[in-house]
């Protein structure tokens, strides 16, 4: 285990310190070493596209800064506080950072609307008609307001994902991880769910996504993080990841999804 | 005496309904203590505190592996009659409550079974995403895991009360004289020639409790279905 040099911990978020912080965090599952010694430093505002082979480890990375997975050493810092371990600190970090996953997960047995009041309600004590009508609005800028009574599973694929987006952002969160949101969905169904992420960029969202969207990355990417075997090969802004790859690892990678 | 008029004499000279009674009464607060117990137990079983996923484990272990008997004669002869352990001064009261709480501790551990393949029904990702929206971990269980797991669980919910429903007879072992075997025991001793009619009219009498049970478990199960 390495120190880090700078002051870990420190209260409030000075000016200039980064939202999310990821200092030599290392995991392995069984034998294999998912993340190595990875660096990585998010800025508010800032819009970061990890992409990578599968198996490279960017999952683990976004699922690791809301402690869905716990790392092994390093250190995991949310505007300059590391995170809590377990218990009600970590449920209030986590509440603080807004999660998008690739099979949806919306509460299957609750109504669109009430899977986006939940959390306003029960966590951050909302009264229900304030979160109703906060929710309402977030479900018609998703463009999904008139489905607010049906189940989850009464919606497609597309519906869905942008109601979770809503889940999320009804939270007020600092930053959203978006855990390869749109891999599940059919084709025709991935540019709705995008255009809500790109607008959510453009309003100046942090947002930490993984994602195989390439078209996403050089629309609306601040920073193009690419992953391999577990280690940070290469970051760049995205024009000159795409256009001029530094790393043989990426211009291979490139090279195969690019081509077609 | 013909069919009619046996079924008319025992059933005259023995309160029959009463004695089902008793049985359904049994049932009913075991059955609510067992759901609460088994309820408890089963979130115990998959929370991540190690601890009570141990302690959850030893209790199904050990209720699940004892016969009821057993535990119906310990509760009588080791914790009223060795320890002094008294619910009530009336001894058909404590009796009763005796027999409740060996039949509840009991089917508690079949409920926590029952509630954790419930659980399993539900997806990782909606604890996961429950978590992600800053749930702690008990007030994820009650709104988003336990509604989706009872869902799951109906069906075997349904029959661990049939078999509690069956079982609520046991309680003659704990002294409960006024429910139904033992009437059907002393309704035998008294009518040697009637026993064939006697177990008829107890089998029937089961089986008109048991059958709605199990179909409105099934038929609610079905309608209840979480669809993902």
């Amino acid at each position: 285990m390495t120190s880090t040099p700078e002051p870990a911990g420190t209260p409030a978020a000075a000016a200039g310190q980064p939202l999310v912080h990821l200092g030599r965090v290392n995991k392995h599952f069984g034998a294999l070493h998912v993340l190595q010694n990875i660096d990585l430093d998010v800025a508010k505002g800032e819009v970061v596209v990890v992409i990578g082979p599968s198996g490279s480890g960017k999952s683990t990375l976004c699922r690791a800064i809301n402690r869905l997975e716990t790392i092994d050493d390093g250190v995991i810092e949310l505007d300059g506080k590391p995170l809590p371990a377990e218990g009600k600190a970590l449920a209030k970090l986590r509440s603080d950072v807004g999660m998008v996953f690739q099979s949806f997960n919306l509460f299957a047995h609750k109504s669109i609307l009430e899977n986006v009041t939940l959390g306003p309600i029960k966590v951050r004590g909302l009264k229900k008609k304030q979160a109703v009508a906060e929710a309402m609005e977030l479900l018609e800028r998703v463009g999904v307001a008139t489905q607010a009574d049906k189940m989850p599973a009464q919606l497609s694929g597309g519906q869905q994902q942008r109601v979770a987006i809503a889940r999320a952002l009804a939270m007020r969160p600092k930053v959203i991880l978006f855990d390869e949101p749109t891999s599940a969905l059919d084709p025709e169904m991935v540019n709705e769910v995008l255009d809500v992420m790109v607008s959510l960029a453009k309003e100046g969202m942090t947002m930490i996504v993984v994602t195989h969207e390439m078209g996403f990355a050089r629309k609306a990417a601040d920073r193009v993080v690419f992953m391999a075997d577990g280690q940070i090969v290469e970051e760049s802004d995205p024009e000159s990841f795409f256009t001029n790859p530094q790393s043989d690892r990426a211009r291979d990678f490139l090279g195969k999804i690019l081509t077609h | 005496m013909n069919l009619f008029e046996q079924v008319g004499f025992l059933f005259s000279s023995y309160n029959i309904p009463a004695a089902f009674w008793v049985n359904i009464q049994l049932t009913f607060w075991a059955a609510i203590g067992a759901l609460v117990l088994g309820t408890a137990l089963g979130v115990m079983r998959v929370s991540p505190v190690p601890s009570l996923r141990w302690l959850g484990t030893s209790y199904v272990t050990i209720f699940r592996n004892t016969p009821l008997t057993v535990i119906m004669l310990f509760g009588v002869l080791g914790v009223w009659s060795q320890l002094k352990i008294t619910f009530s001064q009336d001894f058909t009261v404590n009796f009763f409550i005796y027999a409740v709480v060996g039949l509840g501790l009991y089917h508690a551990a079949f409920v926590c079974e029952a509630v954790r393949s419930g659980i399993n029904t539900v997806p990782l990702g909606q604890a996961e995403a429950a978590r992600a929206i800053g749930l702690p971990f008990i007030p994820a269980a009650r709104l988003v895991l336990l509604p989706q797991a009872f869902r799951g669980a109906v069906a075997p919910l349904g029959n661990v009360l049939i078999a509690l429903i069956k079982n609520s007879t046991v309680a003659a072992a704990a002294s409960v004289a006024t429910e139904t075997s033992s009437v059907m025991r002393a309704m035998i001793d008294q009518n040697g020639n009637l026993v064939v009619l006697i177990f008829m009219i107890f089998a029937v009498g089961y089986v008109i409790l048991v059958v709605p049970v199990g179909v409105l478990t099934t038929s609610l199960s079905r309608k209840l279905a979480v669809s993902r």
